[in-house]
């Protein structure tokens, strides 16, 4: 417990000398504030616009978190009938890797046509950016059963449900949260993306990316440097979130959890 | 018990047994007969087929030729009387030890009251009931395969059917579930077919040891073993033990040269 705040100390001291050489540069080389603000002026701007700022967070987060949430039970719906039905799977299965290749950036703006513009439109740019990862993972972690268990499953009659919901199931759920941590921090990045296309239905009033788009065309640049900050935060928010709830979920049994001894 | 030929029903009748895979012959023309209360071996080099012909009489694989009745029924018809054991412990390593060991009467939806009950005699039967709130992960590997055959027992079996399953472990851990098992088979009275391919183990342990030969697969030996019940540690000290040992061993290495 010792040695682990005293590295949490470090990093905080290597975060202060970074912003202090930041600030040094800035007032070196006396740079505008629209060029290159010091990180003094940012939490300044942030401050000012406290507001609007939260509000920007709160509308990329609901985006970014109703992505995720629809991904993951779309995804994992998917799965379930990949690890059914074999031949289904071999029949699709390669599409849904499309769905990864596909530029979101191109795709973006047809939806924003489709659903018109609004957080309803971003949410379905978030989830179509995080299904590939949780349908890849989980269906991956169903069909991966140890052989023995399936037969020892079967010599206890066991009917095609419980073999899903007592032996595969739990057994993707390591795969399920790997797929999950992939597209929490991809979820963020998604919901900047959508918004960068229609984040809004009120000038001036939108979520981050929305709000880095116009900061941008203001030239206020030392807000804008705030925004990015806070989607920063924000991405790192979701991944700890999910690494939460894999821990509640996992850290009983699976081997990803258990306590290092050595380092 | 071992000699005397029951007319009932045989426990295990496997006849004229074939089994191919992709075209080639695993098991050709097996017979054999596993009366009530034996304990049967099959010993032989890998690649003889033995772990195949568990498999086929748990009815997990089909045979390609041949029939196999199981107390009389076919083998799908006749799990509620089998458990079978595999080398590997097979844990389901999210669930505690109780868990585990209760997921047969589970999944045969047994009222929780006798599921409790049973897993805790089930426990107490192979010594572990001290770990029963465990997870696999923290057990040593006998106390798994412990675990393992607790599992197995729960479900009350008249026959089991194991594979290899002491493979894993080190020479005294298996020697002392050696002990172990024979101690629970006296007890309980079940019928076993049992793979290794320990010549000790099959000699401690069996009745009656049937060897094998590869390419393809098939009885070339029975073997009667006639030592004293029951056996313990002693036995193994024995001369008659280590004399069946070495007929075994040139039986076995008959077959391996051939």
């Amino acid at each position: 417990m010792k040695k682990k705040s005293l590295l949490l100390l470090n990093s905080l001291i290597v975060l202060a000398c970074l912003l202090g050489l930041w600030q040094a540069v800035v007032w070196l080389n006396h740079l505008p504030a629209y060029l290159l603000p010091g990180p003094g002026a940012v939490a300044l701007a942030a401050l000012d616009r406290l507001p609007s700022l939260l509000n920007s967070l709160r509308i990329t987060t609901i985006e970014a978190a109703a992505g995720l949430a629809a991904s993951i039970v779309a995804g994992v719906a998917v799965a379930m009938v990949f690890a059914q039905w074999r031949w289904l799977r071999q029949l699709v299965y390669p599409y849904t890797i499309l769905l990864q290749t596909v530029p979101i950036v191109a795709i973006a703006p047809l939806v924003i046509f489709w659903a018109g513009p609004g957080i309803f439109a971003v949410t379905v740019v978030t989830f179509i950016i995080c299904l590939a990862p949780i349908i890849a993972n989980t269906t991956q972690g169903l069909i991966s059963v140890d052989e023995n268990l399936i037969h020892l499953f079967m010599m206890h009659k066991a009917t095609p449900s419980q073999i899903l919901l007592k032996l595969r199931l739990p057994n993707a759920m390591p795969s399920l949260f790997t797929g999950i941590r992939i597209s929490a921090g991809i979820s963020v990045i998604g919901g900047l993306t959508g918004e960068l296309f229609a984040g809004s239905t009120r000038v001036g009033e939108g979520g981050l990316g929305y709000a880095i788009l116009y900061a941008n065309n203001q030239m206020e640049t030392s807000y804008l440097f705030a925004l990015v900050v806070a989607a920063t935060v924000l991405g790192f928010a979701f991944f700890f979130v999910v690494m939460f709830f894999e821990w509640l979920a996992l850290h009983n049994w699976h081997e990803s959890s258990r306590p290092q001894t050595a380092e | 018990m071992v000699s005397a030929r029951d007319p009932a029903i045989p426990e295990i009748s496997v006849r004229s047994v074939t089994k191919r895979f992709r075209g080639a012959v695993a098991l050709h023309d097996i017979s054999l007969t596993v009366e009530r209360g034996e304990f049967v071996t099959l010993l032989g080099p890998s690649g003889c087929g033995k772990s195949t012909l568990l498999k086929l009489v748990s009815g997990l694989s089909p045979a390609s030729d041949g029939c196999i009745e199981v107390n009389g029924m076919t083998p799908e018809n006749a799990r509620e009387i089998m458990s079978f054991i595999f080398q590997d412990p097979t844990l389901l390593p999210w669930r505690t030890v109780a868990e585990n060991v209760g997921l047969g009467l589970e999944l045969e939806h047994a009222a929780r009251d006798l599921r409790k009950e049973r897993v805790v005699e089930m426990l107490q039967l192979v010594r572990l009931d001290h770990v029963a709130r465990r997870y696999p992960r923290e057990l040593s590997g006998g106390m798994k395969m412990r675990v393992s055959i607790a599992r197995a027992l729960v479900s009350r079996p008249r026959i089991l059917l194991m594979d290899e399953p002491f493979a894993a472990l080190d020479e005294m851990a298996r020697d002392r579930l050696n002990e172990e098992l024979l101690r629970l088979y006296a007890e309980q009275k079940w019928t076993v077919l049992f793979v290794t391919h320990s010549l000790a183990e099959a000699v401690f342990l069996s009745s009656r040891i049937v060897i094998l030969a590869a390419h393809p697969g098939r009885i070339t030996h029975e073997l009667r073993v006639d030592l004293p019940w029951p056996r313990t540690a002693e036995t193994r000290e024995s001369s008659e033990f280590e004399e069946i040992v070495t007929q075994a061993s040139r039986l076995l290495r008959g077959v391996v040269m051939a």
